[in-house]
Parts: structure tokens; C-alpha cells; sequence
């Protein structure tokens, strides 16, 4: 009970952030039209790729003698990349094909 | 002033990332949706490699190394997504999904790690921790690598059953296992908030925390059991369903997505995070929705069972219709309105583009030509809409299920392109049918229906249907794409 009170009281406002986003979350995607399923959550996908921040924090702080550290850091920011970089590529090349059709 | 700049920097991809997902869900602003949200992150990025400061006030270093592996990490990235055909999209997703976890889990590691090394020396059989770490923050850490684990290894299983390497594999008491596995994640989870020392709000300066000696091995043990939760829970999950599990594990990602964004205090980790988290959760559930399932229905795989009894009770149903490439070429030139049904034979066979023509060589001759889309044909939400864009089929072609159901009583002919359950009428009348009460597309309503499969073999819910056997269908055996190329050639040459 003491750690969950001090956890609140220490991140409140991330709480509130969390919880207020869920709502977003929610709100945003349930009206979306079934054509769009498969680019929307390849484009959440890509989004959720903003985890390379923390990656990026991880091999920022390293110590630049401990090889190992840096072996972890520079795997967790390539494939942060990879999952932010790809998702957006392949997000933007789904979608490419549905606003080539109107102009036909 | 510098952190003025990086405040305002993660405020904007918050933003980005919303008006983005927002702009995604409408079909004519979703492509600048997804530009709006790839600039907001590259601004993030870019705010926090320059002017992140850490708790010392120092800069980040080891700008090489960062840089490299942004570098190398975009161009695998754009290469791979590039190149990656257009029916191989979800596997490319999961793909993608997986290194997002994977990039979670290893941030949750170097920071276990980073609390340990500060201090290799061990005192009264135990690690000194470096620096005081409250027990909220140990339950982040331990949280984010259990996700990100599952996520990574899970994604990875999905990728591989998505594109055949991996096959459906269940062993007697493969519920127990899980579970067990899950009850042992979670008693180690409470075993590292049992170690970290408590701390009653003022951090006592000189009193070091020091935490068992063996904890960096149970550490270990978490991620492999974790990696294993992920492989054993995506297994025995037959293919059909790996779309919803894929917008589960990117929902799991987005979370652990969030846990780093409390680690680190940053604000736009976690709107990112949890914003996925919970537009994952919804479209996860508007998926079972869409096949009448319940979410724990598809997890549990009490599907699986129930298929394979009501395949030994099927049996023989009657025989079937077939019909030659020249008699199904003739009805569906000479109808008035024809209706495609695509399915995931369509897109295995990559024959979007054979049939366009056909649909515009029927055009040219006066058919009427519309597609009925079921809202999970082929492997994911909207997949179909996405393989028939990329042939240049025009948007207003396509209909989606309600309307499609309406209009089959007024087409002559129903052509089935590699699409089983979507169709199947024992989900509309036998109650005992495993697939019972999933919404479907009525082909039966349409005067004559003609269906494209490569054999009378069962689709992914593993049972009979028994739309082949109607006497208004025939069974037109065949690859999608050389059938269609055949019926092609035929029309012409009439």
C-alpha cells in the first residue's frame, strides 16, 4: 500500500497522462472505417516505435568502456529504428494506394 | 532555455502522434495522418539525442555509436519495408512489432544492469546498488522487460506462422504450461519488489541498498521465462487468428512502450506508449467483434477443439458441382452483374492484378462488376482493401459487408476467389458449427455462385462448408491467379 501511495504521489502526473491517453486511444480509433484496419495499425505500430527514445537515452548514458553496455544500447537503438523507420515506410505505402484512386 | 526547447520538442510529437492517428482514421487524410506523425517523432528524436541532459546535467554521449545505429537500423528499415510485397504487409507489421518489444526489453535490461554496475563489489552476499531506487520503479523496470519480451518473441512466432515457416503446435496441457509460466513471471515479479529496499520518502544519504546476490540470475530467468510465454502463447494459435494477435502483442508493445516513458520521466514515450496501448486494445476487440469471438475465445485456442470434433462429425456432406475454365467463362460474360468475393487465396496466389482485368474486361463487355469485401478476408482488417488498391481497382467497387449482403439477391453470379469461412452459411443456420454466429457474406442469396480453390481441403477453421455442395455452386479448381488468367483469356477470345 505504502509503495503504490508513493508511486502516486511521485508520478501523478504521468498517472493522469496514462489515464487520459487511454481515453484518446479509445475514442480516436473506434470510429474508423474497416478499410483503414490493417494501415491504422501499422501506423500505431510505428508510433509505439517512439520507444527509440528511451534506447536512445540507454546508449547515451552508457559508459563508453563497457563493451557490453554499449552492445545492448546499439541493438536496442537499431531495432527501435527499424521498428519506427519501417513501420512509417510501410504505413505510408499502404496508404500511397488508396489516394492514388480518387484521381483516376 | 535548451530544456525549454526539449519540452516543447516532446509536446509537439505528443500532439503529432494524436492529430496522426486521428488524421489515420479517415480515408482521405490518412496518408498525411502518418507524415504528421513521422515528422512529430523525427522532432522527438532529434530534441532528445541534442538536448537531453542527464540527472547530472551532462549531455548523452557517444554520439557515434547512436548515430550508427540510427543509421543502420533506417536503412534495413527502409530497404525492408520497400521492397516487401504487398501480401506480405502483415507479416512485415508483425515484424516491425517485434523489434519495437525487443527494443523495450533491452532498454529494461541495460537499466537492471546500470543499477548493478555501479557497484560490482558485493557486500554481505549482495549487490550495493549504485543509487536508491524506489520499488515503483523496479516494478517499471521488471514490467517493461516482461512485455517487451513477450511482444518480441510472441511477434516473432506470428511472423513466422504468417509467412509458413511456423506451423500450429499444441501439446497435450499447453493451457498449464502458460499459466504456470505466468503464475512463475509473477511471483518473481513480486520476488524483485520484495528485494528492493523500502524507502519511506526521504532518501537517507550514506545508507547504501544492497540486493541479493542471485537476483542479476532470477533477472535471467524472468527474460528467458518471458521469451517463452511469448512462443508458447502464439503457437498453438491457428493462422486465421494471428491478425488479432498481432493487435494485441502492438497494443503489449505500446505499453511497454509506456513503462520506458515513466522510467524516464518523458512525457511523449508514454502519450506514444499508451495511446498504441489502448487503440491496439480497441481494434483488437473490433476484430473478434467482426469474427463473433471473444478475445479470450481466440487466446485460449478453444477454437482449435471444437473445430477438430465438428471435422470428424462432418463427414461426408454429398457430392459437389465442378465446373471447366470455358463453362464458368461463358456465365460470367453473359451475366448482367457478377460479385467477387476475394479471400486469402487471392493474395497468397498474389492475383489482385489478373483479377482487375478480368473485372475490366467484363466491364468493357457491359458486366456490372462489384467485390464484397468481408471485413477479415485475407489476413488482416482491410487487407483485401489494401491488395485490390494496389491493382488499381477503383474505390467505389468495393463493399463492405452489409451492403454487399444486400445487393447478392440481384447478381447473377458470385465469383468466390479463394475465400471459405467468410462465406460459409453454417454460421448463419447450424448452431453446433464452431464458426456460429459470425457475421458472412450471403453468396448463397446470388443465383449461381462459382468458387475458386485450390481443392475441396478446409479453410483455417478447419471445417466443412456447405456452400460447395449447394446446387446452384460449382467448384472452379484451380491457382487464383492462372484461373483467372485463363478465364481472362477465354472472355477474350469470344
Amino acid at each position: 500500500m505504502n509503495v503504490l501511495s508513493g508511486f502516486l504521489q511521485l508520478h501523478i502526473e504521468l498517472v493522469y497522462v496514462v489515464v487520459l491517453s487511454i481515453f484518446l486511444g479509445i475514442e480516436v480509433i473506434s470510429r474508423v472505417p474497416s478499410v483503414l484496419h490493417t494501415p491504422l495499425m501499422s501506423g500505431a505500430n510505428a508510433i509505439h516505435g517512439v520507444v527509440i527514445i528511451g534506447a536512445i537515452i540507454v546508449m547515451g548514458q552508457a559508459d563508453p568502456h563497457n563493451v557490453l553496455a554499449l552492445s545492448i544500447g546499439m541493438l536496442a537503438v537499431i531495432v527501435g529504428t527499424l521498428n519506427v523507420v519501417g513501420g512509417f515506410v510501410v504505413t505510408d505505402r499502404m496508404l500511397e494506394m488508396f489516394s492514388r484512386k480518387p484521381r483516376k | 532555455m535548451d530544456q525549454t526547447i526539449l519540452i516543447l520538442a516532446y509536446l509537439i510529437g505528443s500532439v503529432t502522434f494524436i492529430i496522426g492517428l486521428k488524421m489515420l482514421s479517415h480515408p482521405e487524410t490518412a496518408r498525411r495522418g502518418n507524415l504528421v506523425a513521422a515528422a512529430g517523432m523525427g522532432i522527438a528524436i532529434l530534441g532528445t539525442i541534442f538536448l537531453y541532459r542527464q540527472s547530472e546535467g551532462g549531455h548523452l554521449h557517444n554520439y557515434g555509436w547512436i548515430f550508427s545505429g540510427l543509421l543502420v537500423g533506417g536503412v534495413i528499415g527502409v530497404v525492408a519495408a520497400r521492397r516487401v510485397k504487398m501480401t506480405a504487409m502483415p507479416e512485415m507489421v508483425s515484424m516491425f512489432n517485434g523489434m519495437g518489444g525487443l527494443c523495450a526489453a533491452l532498454i529494461a535490461i541495460s537499466e537492471f544492469y546500470h543499477l548493478l554496475h555501479f557497484n560490482t563489489t558485493t557486500v554481505q552476499g549482495g549487490f550495493v546498488l549504485g543509487f536508491h531506487i524506489p520499488k515503483g520503479e523496479m516494478v517499471i523496470i521488471i514490467l517493461e522487460m516482461i512485455i517487451g519480451s513477450i511482444s518480441f518473441s510472441g511477434s516473432m512466432v506470428a511472423f513466422g506462422k504468417l509467412n509458413g515457416k511456423v506451423k500450429d503446435f499444441a501439446f497435450p496441457a499447453q493451457q498449464l504450461v502458460n499459466m504456470s509460466i505466468m503464475a512463475a513471471l509473477l511471483i518473481l515479479g513480486i520476488y524483485f519488489i520484495w528485494i528492493t529496499p523500502h524507502l519511506s520518502g526521504i532518501s537517507l544519504e550514506g545508507l547504501s541498498q544492497y540486493i541479493p546476490a542471485i537476483s542479476p540470475y532470477v533477472f535471467c530467468a524472468v527474460f528467458v521465462l518471458a521469451l517463452s510465454y511469448g512462443i508458447l502463447f502464439v503457437l498453438p494459435i491457428g493462422g486465421a487468428d494471428m491478425p488479432v494477435v498481432i493487435s494485441l502483442l502492438n497494443s503489449c508493445t505500446g505499453i511497454a512502450a509506456a513503462c520506458g516513458g515513466f522510467l524516464y520521466n518523458n512525457a511523449v514515450m508514454l502519450t506514444g506508449g499508451i495511446l498504441v496501448g489502448s487503440a491496439g486494445g480497441i481494434l483488437t476487440v473490433l476484430m473478434c467483434k467482426a469474427m463473433n469471438r471473444s478475445l479470450g475465445n481466440v487466446l485460449l485456442g478453444s477454437f482449435g477443439g471444437g473445430a477438430a470434433a465438428a471435422k470428424t462429425s462432418g463427414g461426408t456432406q454429398g457430392s459437389y458441382k465442378e465446373i471447366s475454365v470455358n463453362d464458368a467463362a461463358v456465365v460470367l460474360a453473359y451475366a448482367h452483374k457478377v460479385m467477387i468475393v476475394p479471400g486469402y487465396g487471392l493474395a497468397v496466389a498474389q492475383a489482385q492484378h489478373a483479377c482487375h482485368e478480368l473485372e475490366k474486361l467484363l466491364e468493357e463487355r457491359g458486366v456490372q462488376v462489384k467485390y464484397a469485401i468481408h471485413p477479415v478476408a485475407g489476413r488482416m482488417p482491410g487487407h483485401m482493401n489494401v491488395l485490390l488498391a494496389e491493382a488499381d481497382v477503383s474505390y467505389d467497387k468495393l463493399e463492405e459487408m452489409d451492403e454487399a449482403n444486400s445487393e447478392f439477391p440481384t447478381a447473377d453470379c458470385v465469383l468466390v476467389l479463394g475465400a471459405n469461412d467468410v462465406v460459409n452459411p453454417a454460421a448463419r443456420k447450424d448452431p453446433s458449427s464452431p464458426i456460429f454466429g459470425m457475421p458472412i457474406l450471403e453468396v448463397e442469396q446470388a443465383r449461381t455462385v462459382i468458387v475458386n480453390k485450390r481443392s475441396m481441403k478446409p479453410g483455417y477453421a478447419g471445417i466443412e462448408n456447405d456452400l460447395f455442395f449447394e446446387p446452384k455452386t460449382s467448384m472452379l479448381f484451380g491457382d487464383a491467379k492462372s484461373v483467372l488468367q485463363q478465364l481472362t483469356s477465354e472472355i477474350k477470345n469470344m
